[in-house]
C-alpha cells in the first residue's frame, strides 16, 4: 500500500513534469494539446485517492533534502491535509479534463505555456495543503500566486487584464506579507519554524489574537473576504473559464484551509471573541457578495462574486464554530467546523461546474454579457442540463449538495442555546438570519442568470460579430462534457450521501478541537444525516428526491394514461399582444431592478435616462463596488502621496547619493560603538 | 413559570409588537389606533398585576390607564387629525426597513442594559424590564424618525406607555398620588400639543416639523 | 415491520390533503363571495375546473424547452411532499424526518425556482416580469418563513415538526410571548407566499398586476390543472403549517389512534375558520403597490427576528 504522503508527493512531482514536458521544444505542442491535460486529470484522481486515504490513516511526516541548508522542507499529511487533497484532486480532475477540449484550438506558444503554468498551479497548491513549516508554505503560497497571475493575465494584450492582473497580485501580496508576519508572531523567538514548533509555542493572549488577526486578514485577502474582495470580481473573469474554476473552486479554498491549520491547530486554544470578529466579516462579506451579484451583467463577474458570497458563508460557519469551541461547546463546534468545510467542499464543486458552463457559452457563441444572450438551451441542450444542475445547488435547493451545508450551517447556529453568554446567545440567531437573507438572494440571481442566458429566445441576432470562432452556435465537445459530467456527478453524491461525508469530517474535527459530533449523531445509518440527535434534527436527501421523482412520474403516467389529450404547438400566447419581439425579455439589468430599488443605498450607482423628446434615447447604468472609493482609492492616493515624498529622496544627483552612503556610515560607526 | 406571570409576559410581547408596529406604520390613524391597542395590554396587564399580588391600588392604575390612553387621548386626537385634515405622513427621514433594524438593535441594547436589573428583582414581572426599556427607546426613535407633529406626539406618549410598564414591572406601581400627577401631566400636555399644532400649521401651512428650523437666527 | 401503519397512515393522509385542498381553495372563495354579498359558486367549483381543465387539449408555445413541460409535474411533486411531511391529522408519520422544517421551506424555494424559469423559457416579457416579482416576493419571504421557523425550533429544542407539536401540544399548556411575533410573521408570509392580498389579487385580469398568475400564462389544460392544484395544496399545507405550530391542539400523538376523529374534527374546523379569516382579510385589506411588498415582507422577517431574540432575552 503506498502511504499517501508518499503518493501525494509523487502526484506533484508527476504535475511538475508535466508542466515542464511542455516547454521540451520538439513535439510539445502535440503533447501539451493531446496528453497533458488528460495525464493531469488521472494524477488530480489519483491525488483524490490517496487524500481520502489520508483522512482514515494517523498523521504522517517526512523531510525532503531540499531547501536551504539549515531549512529543508517538512512535509506532513493529516486528516486536514487529506480533505483538501481531495478536493483539489477529485475538482481538478473535472476542470482538467474539460480543459483538454477547452484549449484544444490554441496557438502552439500559448498552449505550451498554458499548461505548464497550469500544472504548477496545481502542484504548488497541493505543497500548500502539504506544508508542514512555514518556509515551504510560504515558497508553494507564492509560487501559487505567482502561476495563478501567469494564467490570469494570458492575454495580456488587453490593458484591463493587465489591470486586473496587476490588482490580484498587489492583494496577494499583502495578505502573503500578513501571513509571514503571523508566522513570525508564532515562532515566538525559537528560531524553529517548523509547524511543530508553531503549535508547542506558548502565546500569551495578546500575542495570540495578533497572530489570528493577521492570519484571518491575510489569509482572508487570498480568499476574498470583505473589504480585500475588489481583486476577485477582476481577476476571475479576466483569465480563461478552467483557470477561472480552479481560482475559484481551489484556490480560495487553500486560504480556508490556512484559515484553520493556523487558528484551530497552530494557535491551539480559540477565544470566543474571535469567532465573533470572523462571524462579522462573514455576514458582510456574504450580504455584500450576493446583493453586487445581483447587479451583474457579466456572467463571469457575477459568478465571481457569488465566490465573495459563499466565503462569507463558509465564515459564517467558522465563525459559529470558534465561538462554540470558545465556550468550550465541543460537539457544537465539531458541528460549525465541519458545516464550514462541507460548504467548502460542495463550493468547490459547484462553483467549478459554473464557471466550467460559461466557459462552454464563452468559447461557442463568444458572449459574455448576458444581455446579449438567450434561448441557449435549444443550441445547447448538455451545457445547459449541467449548467442548471450547478444553478439548482449554489442557490441551496434540496436535495443537492449546497443544501446540505447551509442546512448544517443552520443547526450549527440552533445549538445557541447551548452558551452562557446572554447577547452572544442572542446574536448567533442574527448571523442565521443573515444566511437565510443570503441563500434567497441566491435563487433569484440564478433564476435571473439561467432565464436570461438558456432560456427564451436570443436577445441579439445570430449575425451579430462575434470572436474569431466562426460557425453557428454549437454544443460542448465530448472532453467538456465529462469534465462537467464528473462534477455533477459530484453535485448529486455529496448532496445524496451527506451521512458518509459526516462521517469522514468528524474525525477531522476530532482531531483539530479534541471533540466530535456526539453518538448520537453517528448511530443512525447512511440514509439518515442526524447532526445532534436523531430526535432533534434529521435529514434524508435520497428519501426526499425519491418522493418527488415518484409523484413526477406517477402524475406523468396518469395523466397521460386518463387524460392523453393532443399537445398543439403554437405561437406563445402573451395575452394576446401581437408583437412580441425578442428585445422585449428582461434584460439582466432589467431583472435586478427590484433588488437595485430596495437596496439602493449600498451601490454606488451611475445613471443616466433619457428625455422624453430625446432624438437617440440612451439608458446607461454603471454600478460600483462602494469598497473602492472607502478603502482602496483612499489607500492608493495615500501611498502615492507617502512614496511621491520619499520620492524627493532620489535626487539623480551622485554627491546626494555619496552624502547618503556617508551618513549611514557615521551612523553605524556611533552605534558600533 | 406561573400562568399570570406568562400572561403577563405575553402582554409584554404584545407591547413590544406595537411598538414596532408603530414604528412601521404610514398612516396616522392606524397609528392612533395601535396607541389605543397599546393602552388595552398595559391596562390588562396593570389588571393581572393587580390581581396575582392583591395591590389594590393597581386597580385604580387600570381604570385611569384605560379612561385615559384608551378613550380619551385617542378621542382628542382622533378630532385633531380630522380637523386638521390630515391622513397621512409623509416619508420618514429613515426607511422603514432601516428603522426596524436600528428598532432591533435598540431592543437587544435594553435587554441587554436590563438582564442585570432584573436579575436583582425578585417581582412577579422582572423579566418585562427590558421589554419596557425597549419600548421607551422604540418610541423615542419614532420620535427622531418621523417628520410629521402627531406621530411624534404619538411617540412621547407611547414612551410614557413603557414607563408606566416599566413601573409597574419593577416596582408594583408607582405611588398613586405621582401617578395621578403624571396622568394629569399627560392629558394637559395633549391639549397643549393640540393648540401648537393649529399654531404650527397657521404659521407654516403645514405640520412638518423641518418648517421650524426656519426660526433659528441666521 | 411496526411501521406499516404508519407509512400506510402518512400515505394515506398524503392522499388526503391533496384531495382536500381544492375544497379548501372553494370554501375560501365562497367566503369571500359571501363578503361582497354576491351569490357563492358551488363548493366543488375547484374540482369541477380540475376536471374540465385536464380534458383540454394542451397548447405548449413553439420554442417551449422540457423545463416548461417538466415544471408542472415537479411543483406538484414538491407539493405533494410538503403535504406529506406535516403532522396534519398526527404525529405519526415515519418518512417525516426526511425532511425537517428547512427542507420543507427548500422545497418550497425549489417550488418557486421551478415556477419562475418555466416562467422565463418561453421569452414573453410578462413571463420576465412575472419571475421577477416571483422572486423580489420570495427573497424575503423565505428568510421570513425560516426564522419563524427557528423560533419554534428554539422553544421545543428541535427542527422536526412532529417533535415541535408534540412539544407545543402536549407539554403543559404555556404561552410563549415570542410565538407571538412568530405568528403575525407568519401569517404575512402566508399571504405573500400564497398570492393573496394585500401581495397579489388571486382574481386580478390584468397581467400588469399579476405576480403569481403572470408566471403561469402560457400553461392551459393538463398542465394548468395541477399547477392550479399545487396552489391550492400549497394553501392548504401553509395553513396545516401555521396549526401545526401555533394551535396545535387536536393533533392526534403517535400511537394513538383512537385521536383521529377529533383530529378530523378540529383540522376541519380550524380550517373553516381560517378559510373565513383569510377571506374577511382579503376584504379588509387593499392591495398595496408593488415596491411596497417588500417593505411589508422586511416586516415580516424582522418581526420574525425579533420573535427569536425575545425568546431568548426573556429567558434569562
Amino acid at each position: 500500500m503506498v502511504s499517501p504522503l508518499a503518493g501525494a508527493l509523487a502526484v506533484i512531482v508527476g504535475w511538475m513534469t508535466i508542466g515542464l514536458a511542455a516547454l521540451v521544444p520538439a513535439g510539445n505542442a502535440f503533447f501539451a494539446r493531446r496528453l497533458a491535460f488528460p495525464l493531469g486529470t488521472f494524477a488530480g484522481l489519483a491525488l483524490a485517492v490517496f487524500g481520502l486515504q489520508a483522512l482514515w490513516m494517523p498523521a504522517q511526516q517526512l523531510i525532503l533534502p531540499l531547501g536551504l541548508p539549515d531549512l529543508p522542507f517538512h512535509l506532513r499529511v493529516d486528516g486536514l491535509s487529506g480533505f483538501f487533497l481531495l478536493l483539489l484532486g477529485a475538482v481538478s480532475a473535472g476542470i482538467t479534463i474539460y480543459a483538454t477540449g477547452y484549449f484544444r484550438e490554441e496557438t502552439a506558444d500559448r498552449i505550451t505555456l498554458i499548461t505548464l503554468l497550469y500544472h504548477f498551479f496545481l502542484a504548488s497548491m497541493a505543497l500548500v495543503v502539504l506544508a508542514d513549516d512555514a518556509y515551504l508554505f510560504m515558497v508553494a503560497w507564492e509560487t501559487m500566486a505567482l502561476s495563478s497571475y501567469f494564467l490570469v493575465t494570458t492575454d495580456h494584450k488587453i490593458p484591463a487584464i493587465r489591470s486586473a492582473g496587476f490588482l490580484y497580485l498587489l492583494v496577494a501580496h499583502l495578505g502573503a506579507i500578513a501571513i509571514l508576519l503571523c508566522f513570525g508572531v508564532m515562532h515566538g523567538g525559537s528560531g524553529d519554524y517548523t509547524f511543530a514548533a508553531l503549535r508547542a509555542a506558548d502565546l500569551t493572549p495578546a500575542w495570540a489574537t495578533v497572530a489570528f488577526l493577521l492570519a484571518f486578514f491575510g489569509f482572508g485577502a487570498k480568499a476574498g473576504m470583505i473589504p480585500l474582495h475588489a481583486w476577485l470580481p477582476e481577476a476571475h473573469p479576466a483569465a480563461p473559464s478552467p483557470v477561472s474554476a480552479l481560482m475559484s473552486g481551489i484556490m480560495l479554498k487553500t486560504a480556508i484551509y490556512g484559515m484553520v491549520r493556523v487558528i484551530y491547530d497552530l494557535l491551539g486554544s480559540v477565544r470566543w471573541e474571535w469567532g465573533i470578529v470572523v462571524l462579522v466579516i462573514g455576514a458582510a462579506t456574504t450580504l455584500f457578495g450576493v446583493l453586487y451579484a445581483l447587479m451583474q451583467h457579466d456572467l463571469k463577474r457575477l459568478l465571481a462574486y457569488h465566490s465573495v458570497e459563499n466565503i462569507g458563508i463558509i465564515l459564517l460557519g467558522l465563525g459559529m464554530s470558534m465561538v462554540f469551541v470558545g465556550f468550550g461547546q465541543t460537539a457544537a463546534g465539531a458541528l460549525g467546523l465541519i458545516a464550514a468545510l462541507y460548504h467548502t467542499l460542495n463550493h468547490a464543486v459547484f462553483k467549478a461546474l459554473l464557471f466550467l458552463g460559461a466557459g462552454s457559452i464563452l468559447h461557442a457563441t463568444g458572449l459574455r454579457n448576458l444581455n446579449d444572450m438567450g434561448g441557449l438551451i435549444r443550441k445547447m441542450p448538455v451545457t445547459a442540463f449541467y449548467f442548471l444542475i450547478g444553478a439548482l445547488a449554489i442557490s441551496a435547493l434540496p436535495p443537492l449538495n449546497g443544501f446540505v451545508s447551509e442546512w448544517l450551517t443552520f443547526q450549527t447556529a440552533l445549538q445557541a442555546p447551548l452558551l452562557d453568554h446572554g447577547v452572544v446567545r442572542s446574536l448567533l440567531p442574527l448571523f442565521a438570519a443573515t444566511l437565510a437573507l443570503a441563500g434567497a438572494l441566491t435563487a433569484m440571481c440564478f433564476v435571473k442568470v439561467y432565464g436570461i442566458a438558456f432560456l427564451g429566445q436570443a436577445r441579439e441576432p445570430e449575425h451579430a460579430p462575434r470572436a474569431a470562432h466562426a460557425g453557428p452556435t454549437h454544443d460542448c465537445g465530448a472532453a467538456e462534457r465529462i469534465g462537467m459530467a464528473w462534477l455533477a456527478a459530484g453535485c448529486f453524491v455529496l448532496g445524496l450521501f451527506p451521512a458518509s461525508f459526516l462521517l469522514m469530517l468528524n474525525r477531522i474535527s476530532t482531531a483539530l478541537i479534541g471533540g466530535g459530533l456526539p453518538d448520537s449523531a453517528l448511530e443512525s445509518n447512511w440514509l439518515w444525516l442526524v447532526p445532534t440527535h436523531a430526535a432533534k434534527a434529521s435529514y434524508s436527501p435520497l428519501i426526499f428526491l425519491a418522493v418527488i421523482v415518484a409523484v413526477t412520474l406517477l402524475a406523468f403516467f396518469l395523466v397521460r394514461r386518463f387524460y392523453h389529450g393532443r399537445v398543439r404547438v403554437a405561437p406563445p400566447w402573451d395575452c394576446g399582444f401581437p408583437a412580441q419581439t425578442p428585445r422585449m425579455q428582461d434584460t439582466a439589468d432589467a431583472f435586478g431592478q427590484p433588488i437595485r430599488h430596495v437596496f439602493g443605498p449600498l451601490y454606488r450607482m451611475r445613471r443616466e435616462l433619457p428625455g422624453p423628446d430625446d432624438p437617440k434615447p440612451r439608458f446607461v447604468l454603471q454600478v460600483e463596488d462602494r469598497h473602492w472609493y472607502w478603502l482602496y482609492l483612499p489607500v492608493a492616493r495615500v501611498t502615492n502621496l507617502i512614496s511621491a515624498k520619499i520620492g524627493l529622496l532620489q535626487q539623480g544627483r551622485i554627491s546626494t547619493y555619496l552624502l547618503y552612503s556617508f551618513c549611514t556610515l557615521i551612523a553605524l560607526l556611533i552605534l558600533v560603538r | 413559570m406561573s400562568l399570570a406571570s406568562q400572561f403577563v409576559n405575553l402582554l409584554a410581547a404584545l407591547l413590544l409588537l406595537i411598538a414596532f408596529a408603530m414604528l412601521s406604520q404610514r398612516r396616522i390613524l392606524t397609528l392612533i389606533h395601535l396607541f389605543a391597542w397599546q393602552g388595552v395590554a398595559l391596562a390588562a396587564s396593570t389588571f393581572v398585576v393587580a390581581y396575582t399580588t392583591g395591590q389594590s391600588h393597581l386597580y385604580f392604575s387600570g381604570v385611569l390607564t384605560v379612561v385615559l390612553k384608551v378613550i380619551l387621548i385617542p378621542w382628542v386626537l382622533h378630532r385633531l387629525i380630522d380637523s386638521l385634515n390630515i391622513k397621512w405622513d409623509v416619508e420618514t427621514l429613515l426607511n422603514i426597513p432601516t428603522t426596524m433594524l436600528a428598532g432591533i438593535g435598540l431592543a437587544i441594547f435594553a435587554f441587554a442594559l436590563a438582564t442585570p436589573i432584573s436579575q436583582m428583582a425578585n417581582t412577579l414581572t422582572r423579566s418585562t424590564l427590558g421589554i419596557a426599556m425597549a419600548t421607551v427607546l422604540l418610541s423615542f426613535l419614532m420620535m427622531i424618525v418621523r417628520r410629521k407633529a402627531v406621530p411624534q406626539v404619538i411617540g412621547f406618549l407611547a414612551m410614557e406607555n413603557g414607563l408606566f410598564f416599566a413601573a409597574t414591572s419593577a416596582t408594583y406601581g408607582m405611588p398613586l398620588v405621582v401617578e395621578l400627577g403624571v396622568a394629569l401631566d399627560v392629558l394637559v400636555g395633549t391639549f397643549i400639543f393640540g393648540i401648537f399644532f393649529f399654531h404650527i400649521r397657521e404659521q407654516f401651512d403645514s405640520l412638518e416639523v423641518r418648517h421650524m428650523e426656519r426660526l433659528k437666527e441666521d | 415491520m411496526e411501521h406499516a401503519p404508519g407509512i400506510a397512515f402518512q400515505i394515506l393522509q398524503s392522499v388526503f390533503v391533496v384531495l382536500a385542498a381544492p375544497l379548501l381553495m372553494g370554501w375560501v372563495n365562497q367566503c369571500r363571495a359571501w363578503l361582497q354579498n354576491r351569490a357563492a359558486p358551488s363548493l366543488l367549483l375547484p374540482y369541477y375546473t380540475l376536471a374540465k381543465l385536464l380534458q383540454k387539449d394542451a397548447v405548449i408555445a413553439r420554442d417551449a424547452s422540457p423545463l416548461f413541460r417538466v415544471t408542472p409535474y415537479v411543483l406538484f411533486g414538491c407539493m405533494w411532499l410538503a403535504a406529506g411531511i406535516v403532522p396534519v391529522l398526527a404525529t405519526d408519520l415515519p418518512f417525516a424526518p426526511a425532511a425537517d422544517v428547512i427542507a420543507l421551506v427548500g422545497v418550497f424555494a425549489l417550488a418557486r425556482v421551478f415556477s419562475a424559469l418555466a416562467a422565463m423559457d418561453i421569452g414573453t416579457s410578462f413571463g420576465g416580469l412575472g419571475a421577477r416579482r416571483e422572486m423580489l416576493i420570495g427573497f424575503l419571504a423565505e428568510p421570513a418563513m425560516l426564522m419563524t421557523m427557528f423560533t419554534a425550533a428554539f422553544i421545543s429544542g428541535s427542527t422536526q415538526l412532529t417533535t415541535i407539536v408534540e412539544t407545543l401540544a402536549h407539554r403543559e399548556f404555556a404561552i410563549y410571548p415570542s410565538l407571538a411575533f412568530a405568528a403575525v410573521a407568519f401569517l404575512m408570509v402566508l399571504l405573500a407566499e400564497n398570492a393573496r392580498i394585500p401581495i397579489d389579487n388571486p382574481t386580478t385580469h390584468l397581467e400588469l398586476t399579476m405576480i403569481h398568475e403572470a408566471m403561469i400564462l402560457e400553461y392551459s389544460a393538463r398542465h394548468l390543472a395541477l399547477i392550479e392544484w399545487a396552489v391550492s395544496i400549497k394553501l392548504f399545507a401553509y395553513m396545516t403549517i401555521g396549526f401545526a405550530l401555533f394551535v396545535p391542539w387536536g393533533i392526534a400523538e403517535a400511537g394513538h389512534w383512537g385521536a383521529l376523529p377529533l383530529a378530523f374534527a378540529s383540522l376541519a374546523l380550524k380550517l373553516a375558520f381560517a378559510g373565513a379569516g383569510l377571506a374577511v382579510l382579503e376584504a379588509m385589506l387593499a392591495k398595496v403597490r408593488l415596491f411596497l411588498a417588500p417593505e411589508f415582507l422586511s416586516t415580516a422577517f424582522l418581526l420574525a427576528v425579533l420573535g427569536m431574540l425575545i425568546h431568548f432575552l426573556m429567558q434569562s
